[in-house]
């Protein structure tokens, strides 16, 4: 009998404190917005945060409530913002989706190493060694931060030891180029065409050329050449303005380390090693 | 009258649950950081402590004791704190969302918090009356928010101020809590019920 009462006191206590939570839910319901739910579908919903704001819902939010833009999601790109700007029954803004660019092609076959480096096989950290391993100290140490960082898996370690960007997966997303501890990616407007010096080095002249074939020496030759003045020279780095070019390619012959490329014909991977079995062909 | 005066004077002081029984302590390292969340907290864990032990102590008497139920209080005494918690946060989100938002994870961690359920049957345990019970409550989760606000007083201060590296954060937390505790023990044989 004692077993029945205590069955029935629990189940009963616990049936009318259910009973009551449920009245008080359906009294005290919040009403969450619909648009917000609608714009959160449209959402890639990896909450990457390259938006500003904590999360995909806060974005959804936010948007709903006028304070962010409808082209606020990079990774969603122009898609995402012409369905949110339906949504909201607006016009179309101009977006411009950016897209990541590694400024350094100083691959294996080109740079050396300083020391054997035995240590935690992260940028940051191998960065903060003593300089880094590599003879370059602006330089790329291809051990990975940025493709661990890309949720979109557009970004992977080349076997000539730099990073490579897949121009297809990239949605601008920007993870990498924070990940990166020498800020050696930026994060350029897909559509913009135009020259690039591929190099993030702060030193000048001997010291770069010792350290890496292809790194800038600050010499100024590009500068001169440039028929429309769109290279400026910034802490011994020359830097091309996308804008100002014209991808006229007058830069690329005067460069004499070669630093110089097209913004679509980055070498890759392929043609690094290509071109370090080229070269061990004519010295041996 | 005496013997109400008395309890809600000695587990203000005397007997405080954090500070001198070490109930509640994590709302009290959680919460503590801001004044606005810690004020927001002490007066959730007011109202729910205080009806809490108001509900289990009218169950535990008419319900648990006459049908020789009384080995199934902490089972029943968790239902009825867990559901009396629900109803704050269902309540707290539609009357405050922003802090409901600052309380976060919390206030359902006032579930668990073990201050409230040992409040509840201390209060059973004791064998106060009704009134004595609900005394009781009130006067606990005075001392709690007493603690919790003093806490956040003090923690407002220290991030201004220069802390060790080794020291800083969760470290200095606890010594400035056990500094307290021992400072709340001056109190200790003030007062006996």
């Amino acid at each position: 009998m004692q077993i029945i009462y205590a069955i029935a006191a629990l189940g009963l206590i616990g049936l009318i404190f259910g009973l009551l939570l449920a009245m008080a839910a359906r009294f005290f319901a919040v009403q969450t917005d619909p648009l917000v739910e609608s714009i959160k579908e449209v959402l890639p919903n990896v909450n990457c945060g390259a938006c500003g704001y904590a999360g995909c819902s806060k974005f959804a939010e936010a948007v709903a409530g006028g304070e962010a833009k409808t082209n606020g999601c990079i990774p969603g790109g122009e898609a995402t913002a012409k369905e949110i700007a339906e949504l909201l029954g607006q016009e179309v803004m101009d977006s411009t989706q950016p897209i990541a660019t590694v400024f350094c092609i100083g691959d294996c076959f080109k740079t050396s190493d300083r020391f054997v480096y035995d240590g935690v096989m992260d940028c940051a950290v191998a960065s903060d060694f003593l300089g880094g391993f590599k003879a370059c100290s602006y330089g790329c140490l291809g051990l990975g931060n940025c493709v661990r960082a890309c949720l979109f898996d557009a970004i992977k370690m080349g076997e000539h030891g730099l990073p490579v960007v897949d121009d297809e997966k990239c949605t601008g997303c920007g993870l990498c180029a924070t990940a990166c501890p020498r800020a050696i990616i930026q994060m350029l407007p897909k559509s913009k065409e135009g020259h690039l010096v591929l190099c993030s080095s702060k030193d000048r002249g001997k010291k770069v050329s010792a350290a890496c074939e292809v790194g800038c020496i600050a010499c100024k030759a590009c500068i001169k050449a440039c028929p429309q003045e769109a290279i400026e020279m910034v802490d011994n780095l020359a830097v091309i303005d996308l804008e100002k070019c014209n991808d006229c390619g007058d830069c690329v012959p005067v460069c004499k380390p070669g630093t110089i490329h097209r913004r679509i014909e980055i070498p890759s991977a392929a043609d690094a090693l290509a071109s370090a079995a080229a070269a061990q062909a004519e010295t041996a | 009258m005496e013997k109400l005066l008395s309890i809600f004077f000695i587990y203000i002081f005397v007997e405080n649950f954090v500070l001198q029984r070490f109930f509640g302590i994590c709302p009290f390292l959680g919460v503590s950081r801001k004044m606005e969340t810690a004020i927001g907290m002490s007066m959730a864990v007011v109202f729910v402590m205080t009806m809490a032990t108001l509900v289990t102590w009218l169950i535990y008497t008419f319900v648990l004791v006459p049908f020789g139920l009384g080995y199934l209080q902490i089972v029943t005494f968790i239902l009825i704190i867990a559901s009396l918690v629900q109803l704050v946060e269902i309540v707290l989100r539609k009357i405050s969302p922003t802090l409901y938002q600052g309380l976060g994870i919390y206030l359902p961690l006032i579930t668990t918090n073990c201050a409230v359920m040992a409040v509840a049957l201390l209060a059973v345990r004791q064998e106060f009356s009704l009134i004595e019970s609900v005394i009781f409550a009130i006067s606990a989760s005075i001392g709690f928010s007493l603690a919790l606000v003093i806490m956040a007083g003090i923690r407002e201060r220290l991030e201004l101020a220069k802390i060790p590296d080794i020291l800083q954060g969760t470290a200095v937390t606890l010594i400035t809590a056990g500094i307290l505790s021992m400072a709340f023990l001056g109190f200790k044989g003030m007062m006996t019920l």
